[in-house]
């Protein structure tokens, strides 16, 4: 599978862009960086980036996964834009909760939430 | 209610730790079929799969040839997991809280945390490169 094949990426009337993941599970170390480097790259083909990622297919995260998102955070913010995250699990948010990270990225239980006054 | 007979593991994992997720899907039925909870194999999971990555990553270096051990044991009352590598051993107190308002944007340090948060009981045997783990049934 090639790298693209990652995650899913549309491009919203609105302008934001919107990203699944094709895997469930997302913990192993070279497909985290997969990820990255696929949402980096959508990232900077953006003037002022509007991202939301929607995990409404993911089953199980690692740290290194909360961390490669604290990456693109930092990225988009760099770029004077803004991150989203939505329709994520019970048990994956309370890994937010637990590591305080729920108050570092705007988590929405859906994407009609997460779009609205994006 | 009829006990199974304990659940017992161990198996090592290399640098790109081939089969640990077939192995943490194996571990994850049995928990099941002893009678815990979802989410307390969803715990497992995240406990194993942090601490083999801490041993991989931290404790051996990335170095191939050396390989990360994991004992398992799930019986009706407890889960027992224990993670050792090759490597020289670490003090846990020195790493910092990444939930600490100046180290919420760095993008390392979470997986102890989430390991002693998921976890009953996290022990880290000296000099530090074995970690011992116990998740233990509430009393009902």
């Amino acid at each position: 599978m090639s790298a693209a094949a990652r995650i899913n990426v549309r491009h919203r009337d609105t302008g934001v862009l919107q990203i699944g993941f094709a895997e469930k599970r997302i913990s192993d170390a070279l497909l985290i960086q997969q990820i990255g480097d696929e949402i980096g790259k959508a990232v900077d083909a953006e003037t002022k980036p509007r991202v939301l990622l929607s995990f409404r297919n993911v089953d199980f995260l690692s740290s290194a996964a909360l961390s490669m998102l604290i990456g693109v955070n930092t990225r988009v913010r760099a770029k004077g834009g803004k991150l989203r995250l939505s329709e994520i699990k019970p048990e994956i948010y309370q890994m937010f909760k637990i590591t305080k990270l729920h108050s570092l990225f705007e988590i929405f239980d859906s994407v009609d939430e997460a779009v609205k006054g994006f | 209610m009829t006990s199974l007979p304990p659940y017992r593991a161990e198996v090592e994992f290399d640098v790109h730790a081939t089969g640990l997720a077939d192995f943490e899907a194996e571990v994850d039925r049995a928990i099941q079929s002893h009678g815990y909870e979802e989410a307390v194999a969803f715990a497992v999971r995240l406990a194993i799969e942090e601490a083999v990555a801490n041993g991989i990553n931290h404790g051996n270096r990335r170095t191939p040839g050396k390989v990360v051990k994991v004992q398992c044991r799930i019986d009706d009352r407890e889960i027992f997991v224990a993670v050792e590598d090759e490597g020289e051993g670490f003090d846990p107190s020195s790493v910092p809280d990444p939930t600490d308002e100046s180290n919420l944007s760095i993008p390392s340090g979470r997986g102890l945390m989430l390991m002693g948060a998921y976890m009953s009981e996290v022990r880290y045997i000296p000099p530090g490169n074995r970690v011992e783990m116990t998740y233990r049934r509430p009393v009902s």
